[in-house]
Formats: structure tokens, C-alpha cells, sequence
């Protein structure tokens, strides 16, 4: 038997940037300091010594300038990888990555997609403030045109970014700085992992546990916890959330008949509460309880210590919503 | 600043009033540079001319008889901007612009009854009526939109040259000539997209050119209210070390010259430009400006400079068009707009479905994918596709 190949997340995504740069020219990667300094959190390192500064492009401070850029090249049928240094600063691209690339196809009568992947990190966690620590999935999953892929390991991450830069719509890959060193399987075998498609991580028979990203991990610690109490979760990975896998929820939800979904980015109109909404419809006759929400703490990301572990939705928050939801408490 | 040509022929003289809207005259005086150009160009730069003008006094009709609503932007008395500067370029050479695009598509090639039709919000438009007046594309003839918000394009332009450059050099191995074309009104200078995109663009030698469509105004702001150096645009240029030139945009020869001159040379070189390209919107911002902010006796001096009547004197003078010639012309103008609302008119609406085509081009939950346009010899309406009921799809 062979041993597991274990790589770091940032190994992943650059396997998955680097094999579909091999595979199709059309690929190119653009964004501050990927280049020369070989990536501002080591993603790209050593691209640009393999694939030469035609196609491992860095760029100046200028987000709108390099997202609209790619997004023109888009719509000629290059497929543009755009690292943001931080999702928080796709901020000040906002009329790019909004206004243009989800729209381009519709507007356009069908005429020109915009095969466009905007990468980066995403989230607090690292005591950067408030400035730095964006879920923009609060912001961003509202809006129609793009697919938001958010994965919580190596393997998912790999096989998410493969498909994404396949794919002919444009994506928004979140991920987060404070996973980037996370180490786990990935084969060295092609793979590619489709959008739209929940991965159940542990089953469970009291608590449907629904999250993706970096929270995934604190439900997984919280299941763990549980477990110890007799309580039994079933921990499920969106992958991504647009598209939305709700049958693979709601299917875990009829068995449960609890839910419990955690989401890092604020409460109000989030991702989370379109999950919650929906399980509430169709799920309306088999829940013993509301649908319980996890998120970040409504108030902009503190950078104390304490005060930033309290915000994020940790490992004991979400056992909280869990004992409340299953009616332990 | 480098002025290439200029053409006083037949144009009224300069007078205070140039000289209160661009804040320097200069371009205006220089003595005419221009090599000759074959009448048959002439009459059919002359005809487009014609042919923006009347669509957009049928577009005006239209917009007052409620067949075309939101926001609609008219083209009359820049017409010689988009004819002479899609002429000085090669059909292989993609073209971005802003919202006032409808002349830029007809320039382009663009049948004008889809681009009628799209106002209409019709199945028969370029968008199957999704974009509407300000959001004009046309994949055939390398129109890559009409877009809404101000200085958006401009991005999007460099990406174009980049992409040429790209698709050229690194994945064919070959060398790039293609050039793009990005217009911009004058307000959009005052956006951070347009400094960025400059920037990005004279870094990394992208064969763009920045056409500014100045007329003066952003919307109701004359443009030294607006605009630091608005006497003298093309310094903005030479702060990203991109040249600039400044071209009568009234004058749809001198348009056509200055800008092949300016083509020849980015294709040469590979490196952008910027254009002050000075030009006057005879109507309102859009179709609900009263026109306040300027006066009656500023629009009569640019009026009796309509680049259309300075065309026609020049090709009267030089013996290529008669009178009979002209009105002919301008019948048969007439007709093909006519018959082009009429069209339009016939075109049926999107069908329901429309509603979720061409959100994703892979289709997934209630989005069934996309479709190319009748124009482009599609079938709208995706005949045989399942509807997905929205409410249904979700398990």
C-alpha cells in the first residue's frame, strides 16, 4: 500500500492552478505579487519560473484596473485567474466583479460569457481588523451570474479550482489565509470536484450540522465534543453555495429532524440564513425545532484576541446552538 | 500635446464659444493634414452619418411613444466620432464603449433593426431585449458592449488588447496587430477604473486606444467644473508615458486619418494612446435633460457645425455628391428606418423562459444555460429545453 500524500491547502491550489495552466494556454494568472515574490502567502510559488511573466503576471495596487482587465480578456476566451491578495480588498473592484462579470452573458443576450476565476482570501482569524477580515459570501452569494465555490481542505480545494477554471462562468473562490497551511489528502491523480455537490463528513442521527469554509472545521470539534454527551451530529460541507446543494441538507434534515447552520460571514442576509430559509420550506413538517443559525458576531471584526475568537463561530458557540436546537440544554 | 491633422474646410470659424467649451482651440487651427480619400468612402461614411442620426430621431419618437423606456442616450452630433474611428480600424479589432451606443453599433456593422429592436426590448435584439439602449453587443462584429456605468469600459478595454495580444503571441507564437478601441465620455476621466486602466495598460504595452468622446459635459457638468486640465487632457496621457492626441471630432475625415495614423502606430508598436477627441452632443444627456446648464447661442454655433452638413459641403466642393445625390441618400435612409421600427415593432417579446436563459452558459438548477441571439443565427426561445420551475428545482 501506498502511503497518503499529504500537501498544505496553498499546495493544492497551486497543483490545481499549475496542472490547468499545463493543460490549456487560454489560462493565465494575474494579481499583486504573484510573480516575483512568488505569491504574498506562497499560493503561487514557483509559477513564475515555470510559466514565465506572459502568464504569472504581477500587478500594481489596482484592483478594479487588473479584475476589469481580466474580465475583458474574459470576455475574448482567455480564462483568467485573478488572485486577490485579501477578498477585502475586492472591495474597491466591486463594480468589475459585480456589475460586470455576473452580468456580461445576460446583458449581452448570450453572446459573451466571462469565464473569470477571482481567488483569495477570505475571512477573519488572523487579527488583521476590521478592514482585512471580509466574508464577502455575505455580500457576494447575493448575487446572481456567479458561482461561489468556499472549500474547507486540500482535497476539496484542488478539485474546486480545477473546475472552476474549467468551467465557462465566472467563479468566486474563497478561501482562507488561516488555512492555508492546513495539510491533508490529495491524490496525485487528476481529479476534478463539481460545483453544487454537498460532501457529508460525519453522519449523524439528532443534528443536521450544515457549513462550508473554514467553519466547517469548529462544527467537525463541536460533533466531536458532542458525541461525547450522546449527542449525535451529521456534519455536512456545502462545498459551495451557489449552486446550493439543499437536497443533500434536506435529506439529512427528514432523518435529524434538527439543523443547525453556521456560517462566518454577519447574520443579516447571509448565505446562512438563505440556507435556514429553505430548510424551513421544505422541511417545514419534519423540523422539532426553528432552524438554528451560527454566524460571526453582528458587529465589525474586533482585533483583541479574546474579543475576535468570541465574533467567529467557534467550536463552543456552535455546540451551544446545537444543545439548543436538540433540546439539551 | 500632438495635434496630427485638422481640416477648417468648409468649417465655420472658430470662435469664443469653441473656445468656452474645450478651453483651448488649438486643434482647430491647425492646417489641414490628410491624404486623399476615395469618394466611395466618402458616401458611405456619409451614409452612416446619416443613417445614426435618423435612427436616433426615430430612437427620440420611439422613447416619447413609450416603445423604448428607461434610460436612453442619443448619438446626434457625434455621429462623425464613431464612423471615422470604426472606419480607421480593421473589422478584426474589438471595440468597447459606454452607454450613448448606439452609434458606435451601427458604426460597426450592426443591422439596425436588432439594435432597434433591443430598445424595444424585443426578441429580436442584439440581447433578446436583456440589455437595453445602453448595453449594445454584437459578438460577429467585435462589439464587445454598450456598457452603463461610467468608465467601466475602460478595463475591459485594455483586457481586450491584452487578450489580442495574448491569444497572438503567447498561445500562437506569432506577433499581435490587433489594436482596440475603447470610447469614453469626458466624465469618465474623473473615475479611478480610467486611471487604473491607463496605468495597467502603459505598463504592460497594451495596444489600447482611449477614444474621449469630449463633449464638453458630463451629463449637466461642463467639463472644467468637473475636470482638472481640461484645456489640455492629453497631460493626463503623458502621466502614464501613454501619447496623446487631440482630433477634431467634428470632422469625420480628419477623424478617419488622425485615428488610422494613431492605429498604424499602436499596431507598430504595441503601446496605447489616448484621443481628446473634441465633439458636441447636440440633445440632452439623456432624454430627460432640459439642457439648462448651456445656452441657446453655444448650441447654434456647434449646430451649424454638424458634422454631417460639413461632410456634405466638402463632398459637394469636391464634386463627389450633388444635391439630387444627397436627397436620394437621405430617402433612402429614411426608408431603411422606417422599415427598421417596423420591424421592430413586429418583433414578438422574450418569451417567459428567457427570464433564467443565459445567467450561466453551463446550465444547473433552474437555469437552463444560454443561447445565442437571431442576429447571430440563434434560436432564441430554446425550443425543446425544459422550463425548470424556479420554486420546484430546489430539491
Amino acid at each position: 500500500m501506498t502511503a497518503v500524500r499529504e500537501i498544505e491547502f496553498r499546495d493544492a491550489l497551486r497543483e490545481a492552478m499549475s496542472e490547468e495552466m499545463r493543460r490549456d494556454k487560454r489560462v493565465f494568472l494575474l494579481g499583486e505579487e504573484v510573480a516575483q515574490y512568488n505569491g504574498a502567502y506562497k499560493v503561487s510559488r514557483g509559477m513564475l519560473d515555470e510559466f514565465g511573466p506572459r502568464r504569472i503576471i504581477d500587478t500594481p495596487i489596482s484592483e478594479s484596473g487588473f479584475a476589469g482587465l481580466a474580465i475583458g480578456a474574459a470576455m475574448m476566451g482567455l480564462k483568467p485567474v485573478v488572485e486577490f491578495m485579501s477578498w477585502s480588498f475586492s472591495l474597491v473592484a466591486a463594480d468589475p466583479i459585480l456589475n460586470n462579470a455576473p452580468k456580461m452573458l445576460y446583458m449581452s443576450g448570450g453572446q459573451f460569457g466571462c469565464p473569470v476565476v477571482f481567488r483569495g482570501n477570505d475571512g477573519a482569524g488572523g487579527q488583521l481588523g476590521s478592514t482585512h477580515s471580509w466574508c464577502v459570501e455575505g455580500l457576494y452569494s447575493n448575487v446572481p451570474g456567479v458561482k461561489i465555490a468556499i472549500p474547507s481542505n486540500p482535497y476539496d480545494a484542488k478539485g474546486l479550482l480545477k473546475s472552476s477554471i474549467r468551467g465557462d462562468d465566472p467563479v468566486f473562490f474563497l478561501e482562507s489565509e488561516r488555512m492555508l497551511g492546513n495539510k491533508g489528502h490529495v491524490p496525485e491523480e487528476e481529479y476534478v470536484i463539481p460545483f453544487g455537490q454537498a460532501k457529508v463528513l460525519r453522519e449523524g442521527t439528532d443534528c443536521t450540522v450544515a457549513s462550508w469554509g473554514r467553519p466547517v472545521h469548529f462544527c467537525m470539534d463541536a460533533a466531536e465534543e458532542l458525541a461525547k454527551q450522546g449527542i449525535s451530529c451529521e456534519v455536512i460541507d456545502l462545498r459551495t453555495v451557489r449552486p446550493l446543494d439543499i437536497g443533500t441538507v434536506v435529506r439529512s434534515v427528514r432523518k435529524t429532524s434538527t439543523c443547525v447552520v453556521v456560517d462566518q460571514s454577519w447574520s443579516f442576509g447571509s448565505p446562512g440564513s438563505e440556507l435556514a430559509s429553505q430548510v424551513h420550506r421544505h422541511c417545514f413538517d419534519d423540523l422539532d425545532n426553528y432552524v438554528h443559525r451560527v454566524h460571526t458576531a453582528d458587529v465589525p471584526t474586533p482585533y483583541a484576541t479574546n474579543l475576535e475568537q468570541d465574533y467567529l463561530p467557534n467550536a463552543r458557540r456552535i455546540a451551544e446552538a446545537i444543545r439548543s436546537a436538540t433540546y439539551n440544554l | 500635446m500632438t495635434s496630427l491633422s485638422n481640416a477648417p474646410t468648409g468649417q465655420p470659424a472658430v470662435t469664443d464659444v469653441h473656445a468656452k467649451v474645450y478651453g483651448d482651440v488649438d486643434h482647430l487651427q491647425a492646417p489641414p493634414v490628410r491624404a486623399e480619400i476615395p469618394a466611395a468612402k466618402q458616401l458611405a461614411w456619409l451614409r452612416d452619418m446619416l443613417l445614426i442620426r435618423e435612427f436616433e430621431v426615430r430612437c427620440m419618437q420611439a422613447y416619447q411613444e413609450k416603445k423604448i423606456g428607461g434610460f436612453c442616450h442619443v448619438y446626434i452630433g457625434q455621429e462623425a466620432v464613431a464612423v471615422g474611428c470604426t472606419a480607421a480600424v480593421r473589422h478584426e479589432d474589438p471595440i468597447v464603449t459606454a452607454y450613448r451606443d448606439h452609434g458606435h453599433a451601427l458604426a460597426r456593422g450592426m443591422d439596425p433593426r436588432h439594435c432597434m429592436a433591443e430598445m424595444f426590448g424585443r426578441i429580436g435584439g442584439c440581447a433578446k431585449g436583456k440589455g437595453g439602449s445602453m448595453h449594445m453587443f454584437d459578438r460577429a462584429n467585435n462589439l464587445y458592449g454598450g456598457h452603463g456605468i461610467v468608465g467601466a469600459q475602460t478595463p475591459l478595454g485594455a483586457g481586450l488588447a491584452f487578450a489580442c495580444k495574448y491569444m497572438d503571441e503567447v498561445i500562437d507564437g506569432g506577433r499581435n496587430t490587433r489594436v482596440a478601441l475603447c470610447f469614453l465620455g469626458d466624465g469618465a476621466l474623473n473615475q479611478g477604473a480610467f486611471h487604473e486602466a491607463m496605468n495597467l495598460a502603459g505598463l504592460f504595452d497594451i495596444p489600447v486606444i482611449y477614444v474621449v468622446e469630449n463633449n464638453g459635459y458630463s451629463m449637466g457638468t461642463a467639463i472644467a467644473r468637473g475636470t482638472t486640465m481640461a484645456h489640455s487632457l492629453v497631460t493626463k496621457a503623458a502621466g502614464y508615458g501613454i501619447d496623446g492626441y487631440v482630433v477634431d471630432g467634428m470632422d469625420v475625415l480628419g477623424v478617419y486619418a488622425d485615428m488610422k495614423r494613431i492605429a498604424d502606430k499602436c499596431r507598430e508598436t504595441s503601446r496605447p494612446a489616448f484621443v481628446d477627441m473634441r465633439t458636441y452632443r447636440f440633445k440632452g444627456h439623456s432624454m430627460s435633460d432640459p439642457r439648462k446648464y448651456r445656452t441657446k447661442e453655444e448650441e447654434d454655433v456647434f449646430e451649424a457645425d454638424d458634422p454631417i452638413g460639413r461632410l456634405e459641403r466638402q463632398m459637394k466642393a469636391s464634386g463627389a455628391l450633388t444635391d439630387e445625390s444627397f436627397k436620394a441618400m437621405q430617402k433612402s435612409v429614411r426608408e431603411q428606418v422606417r422599415e427598421c421600427v417596423a420591424w421592430s415593432d413586429a418583433s414578438p417579446v422574450p418569451g417567459p423562459e428567457e427570464l433564467l436563459t443565459d445567467v450561466f452558459v453551463e446550465p444547473w438548477g433552474p437555469y437552463p444555460g444560454s443561447t445565442q441571439p437571431e442576429m447571430n443565427g440563434g434560436t432564441p426561445n430554446m425550443p425543446g429545453t425544459k422550463t425548470i420551475d424556479v420554486k420546484e428545482d430546489l430539491l
